[in-house]
């Protein structure tokens, strides 16, 4: 199954033992860092990062209702998922969706570690994504 | 550099008309506003507008008449509008233009919006996930910022509780009806904090107002209202806006913080010496949090100023005196330009059942919204 974009995750980590890894990209000038990597980055002056694999929540809100299609891709079944922002501990506050984590467990500064999830399109096929969790509800 | 006068404000209902376009409601503001000034369409040289959704502003000239004039058309997300009034002051003060007009309007589907990525310069994954909605930026700054500062649910209930009270009294309201904060509490919750009565809704209307150097607001005996600044600022380093995939660990500045302080700046006066203003309420929270980043209070003081009134009608400062987005909704090219007249009412005399307590001297507003972009105008008679 294919990453949902190229340049999302670290070059073998999807199938590696220690878990997936993020990208991000640092600019060779004034070395700000940015996610997600941008396009055409190795035409320019960035290099890819890898990004820590834990971090912690920022900030969180459930989406209670569906989000308009296009641009969304979710079933049109919905049910509410949670979204927060992740700071990875000195490179950069990631937004990410939240599993696996009941919604009213979630508070600001809880420790949470980067899964893999299966996005499903129209055509049905899924793609790979990336998701924050609980670190010690997996 | 020549003084901005405003001599002339039009309104066209905000709410839903299914009988006009967009662009129509965007005429009638200008037909209105030239009937407030005095004035004829073929009087006007010079015009800035736009709309986010409803067409080319430049357009309305067929409706409006084929007077020549220049019209430049203004494209520039939720500060459409501010961004027409930044031309159309900037024609005057420079001295190319006595008279100039800024006009937005807008007519949005119901429901929220519903942007694509890539006309965002976002990747195509970031709306395939679900991410790419605004609800959950205002929830989450707000999440934060009532976790830091001590800002509690009621306080969240007491500002829209407000917004529907003023909208009551407002004629170009779109919700008229009071709710009490109890019930706003209680209204389904769309994304947490935040409920469905805390947050305003893509709507529709139109607002116009002329504008006029010195010498032609006195030749038409309407110098009275003076357009002290107008300040549009973008993202700085560090911010933290609607749409954004990822945020800098180390937190900068906000493009509200920069238009506010430009704009004061500019006019010579600080926060204590406004009378009134109109701040972005996208939702509920917003309002509290731009209350600090416009410099009218200190971070966490929101939750005295709120229970003690100090922003309703009677209080110190009365913000959102029309009921803001939350009674008006929120047609992204008018929006910024609906504060700007609801200040010229109050600064009139003219704002009738919601008009406020005790002089009224100058007049605030501030219009924010997606990418990050932030406009503020400042009146003062």
């Amino acid at each position: 199954m294919d990453a949902i974009t190229p340049n999302l995750f670290a070059a073998g980590s999807l199938d590696g033992e220690d878990g997936p890894r993020l990208i991000g990209a640092r600019n060779l000038r004034d070395g700000t860092l940015r996610f997600p990597c941008p396009p055409g980055m190795a035409a320019d002056e960035w290099i890819a990062e890898d990004l820590p694999r834990t971090g912690t929540l920022w900030s969180f809100t459930v989406q209670r209702f569906r989000p308009k299609t296009p641009p969304y891709a979710g079933p049109e079944a919905f049910e509410p998922f949670a979204v927060g922002y992740v700071e990875l501990a000195g490179t950069v506050i990631v937004e990410s969706r939240i599993v696996g984590v009941p919604f009213g467990d979630l508070h600001i500064g809880m420790p949470m570690k980067l899964v893999t999830e299966q996005v499903l399109d129209a055509s049905r096929t899924g793609r790979i994504s990336f998701a924050f969790t609980g670190e010690s509800t997996v | 550099m020549s003084k901005v006068y405003i001599i002339g404000a039009g309104i066209h209902p905000f709410g839903r008309t299914p009988e006009r376009t967009g662009l129509q409601q965007g005429a009638f503001a200008v037909r209105e506003a030239l009937r407030d000034a005095g004035l004829a369409w073929r009087n006007i040289p010079c015009a800035f507008g736009g709309s986010d959704s409803a067409g080319n502003a430049d357009t309305m000239v067929n409706e409006l008449g084929l007077t020549g004039l220049q019209f430049v058309n203004v494209a520039n997300g939720c500060a459409t509008g501010g961004s027409a009034l930044f031309g159309a002051y900037s024609a005057i003060k420079s001295g190319e233009f006595d008279l100039a007009m800024a006009v937005g309007f807008d007519k949005h589907p119901r429901g929220a919006f519903n942007p694509l990525p890539r006309d965002w310069s976002l990747p195509d994954w970031y709306g395939e996930v679900g991410m790419m909605v605004t609800t959950q930026f205002f929830a989450m700054k707000i999440q934060r910022y009532m976790a830091n500062f001590g800002i509690s649910p009621m306080t969240l209930a007491k500002v829209a509780e407000k917004a529907f009270a003023n909208g009551a009294r407002t004629g170009h309201a779109w919700r008229r009806e009071p709710v009490t904060a109890e019930a706003i509490l209680a209204s389904d919750m769309v994304n947490d904090p935040l409920t469905k009565f805390m947050f305003c809704s893509p709507a529709e209307g139109g607002v116009a107002l002329i504008l006029a150097n010195e010498k032609q607001a006195r030749a038409l005996g309407a110098a009275r209202i003076e357009l002290k600044a107008v300040a549009v600022r973008s993202r700085p380093p560090g911010s933290f806006e609607v749409f954004s995939p990822a945020i800098d660990v180390e937190r900068g500045g906000s493009p509200t913080v920069n238009a506010s302080r430009a704009a004061f700046e500019m006019a010579g006066i600080g926060p204590d010496d406004i009378d009134v203003a109109q701040l972005q309420d996208t939702e509920a929270g917003a309002e509290i949090m731009h209350m600090a980043e416009n410099g009218f209070c200190d971070d966490g003081d929101q939750e005295r100023w709120i229970a003690e009134g100090r922003t309703r009608l009677d209080g110190v400062l009365p913000v959102n005196t029309d009921g803001g987005c939350l009674a008006c909704g929120e047609p992204i090219g008018a929006s910024g330009l609906r504060q700007v007249y609801e200040n010229v009412r109050q600064l009139r005399g003219t704002a009738g059942r919601r008009q406020i307590d005790g002089t009224v001297q100058t007049a605030y507003s501030h219009v924010y919204g997606a990418p990050g972009v932030s406009g503020v105008t400042i009146l003062a008679k």
